[in-house]
């Protein structure tokens, strides 16, 4: 069973149709025992970040989710979320990942929005996924490369599309909506 | 880099896809989840869908159908069409819609733009304009096009931007129906106004419409529905063609 992260950020329901199309059947919950032992976990989320962590901790959702021992997989502010802080309502995150979260800066269209391929992509979710291959984003903060990074993608500047850390696993762009690619990365993930 | 995006729109009346010519003749396209399914396969980059009916009709079937849209297909759409209130957006996002549009309501009530972006966020709200040039400005028209309003789209679009709108999607009834091309003037002038994405949309009859949109404006994404729905322009040979014009293309 894999279980999805039922918190306060929109967007959850795209994911459990991916992983219905995948044939995998899925749980949409808040509850930590079904989390603890669930055979995956997946942290997606559209939404503010101040808000999204206030909610996780008066539910006592952030130490159930750095606890976890099982791949969990973050998608866009889930991945903003395990990062250290973000600069998005100032707001200190799981620190899962040392990483920072900033808001894009310049005289470019924000949010970066629409289909981006990567400057790199290694690691296990882009086994058999060429770094020239496309992938779903929207967002207007990004987290800072660094030594967990595996994927870089260019907006303005390098960020981490994509990070990984022993069983954490997490992604910028939307697997669940980036078409024949993203399915194959979800994939990857959900055979881990 | 990021690719210029190619939407297809349906537009849907009674769960059927239709379009109109001019906004005024109504021809039948086909079942829309088919159509979207068909879609997503060629490589379209992201769908609208627009119930064009829906401020006079009842509104069920559009849940319905999102979902089963929602279902189905793995990239991002918009759905759009007689969205009044944060209720009606809960329940279209609630249905796997990853954006909604709103056009003539928020015209009548611009707080609305607002309140959808306070609980959603800016991402997820599209500010529709339906614009006509009468022979000086380029003015906001509402209700499916059939009625002036005292706005003009450019200050509409800095308005709704500055509200929490996160895109734009701009319609040229000028050019709607006629594929001349798409309304370059406005949409560059839209563009240079606000720092979000613009889409492009009414006109589209030849693939070079679509490069001289990505190479004479800033338009993130083109928006077009008869050429696609009658397979005058096959989406993958027109990705091709840009592809060859050296624009940015998944």
């Amino acid at each position: 069973m894999i279980a999805i992260v039922k918190y306060n950020a929109g967007n959850i329901r795209s994911v459990q149709n991916a992983l219905n199309r995948l044939g995998y059947e899925s749980i949409i919950t808040d509850d930590p025992s079904l989390l603890r032992s669930a055979d995956k976990v997946i942290f997606p989320g559209v939404g503010e970040a101040n808000s999204a962590m206030r909610y996780l901790r008066a539910n006592g959702l952030d130490e159930v989710i750095r606890s976890l021992k099982q791949p969990v997989l973050g998608i866009c502010l889930g991945l903003q979320l395990m990062c250290e802080s973000s600069e998005e309502g100032n707001t200190t995150c799981l620190g899962i990942f040392p990483n920072k979260v900033k808001r894009f800066q310049g005289d470019a269209i924000i949010p970066h929005m629409g289909w981006n391929n990567f400057e790199e992509a290694g690691g296990s979710l882009f086994k058999n996924i060429a770094p020239s291959e496309n992938v779903y984003f929207v967002h207007s903060f990004y987290a800072e490369t660094g030594q967990y990074t595996t994927a870089v993608c260019n907006y303005i500047q390098p960020f981490s599309a994509a990070l990984e850390k022993d069983n954490f696993y997490a992604a910028q762009f939307h697997p669940e909506k980036s078409a024949d690619i993203g399915t194959l990365i979800l994939k990857n993930f959900l055979e881990l | 880099m990021l690719k210029k995006r190619i939407i297809p729109c349906l537009d849907i009346q009674n769960g059927r896809t239709v379009k109109g010519i001019n906004f005024v003749e109504i021809r039948d396209a086909g079942d829309p989840v088919e159509l979207a399914k068909k879609y997503a396969k060629e490589g379209a980059d992201e769908l609208v869908f627009l119930d064009i009916t829906a401020t006079i009709e009842k509104r069920d079937t559009l849940v319905e159908l999102v979902e089963r849209v929602a279902a189905e297909i793995d990239i991002p759409f918009t759905v759009g069409g007689g969205i009044n209130s944060v209720d009606d957006v809960r329940r279209i996002i609630a249905a796997g819609a990853d954006k909604i549009s709103v056009n003539s309501s928020a015209v009548k009530r611009p707080e609305l733009i607002t309140e959808i972006a306070d609980e959603f966020g800016s991402q997820c709200v599209v500010l529709a304009i339906d614009t006509k040039f009468n022979g000086n400005d380029w003015k906001v028209y509402v209700k499916g096009g059939r009625e002036e309003t005292a706005l003009y789209a450019v200050d509409w679009a800095v308005q709704g931007v500055s509200l929490g709108a996160g895109e734009i999607l701009l319609t040229s009834m000028n050019n709607d129906g006629t594929k001349g091309g798409f309304a370059l003037d406005i949409t560059q002038s839209i563009c240079n106004a606000v720092k979000v994405p613009v889409i492009a949309s009414g006109g589209a009859g030849k693939e070079e419409d679509f490069r001289d949109l990505f190479t004479t404006t800033d338009a993130t994404a083109g928006l077009a529905a008869s050429i696609f729905h009658y397979n005058e322009i096959p989406i993958p040979q027109l990705k091709d063609y840009l592809k060859t014009q050296l624009i940015s293309i998944r």
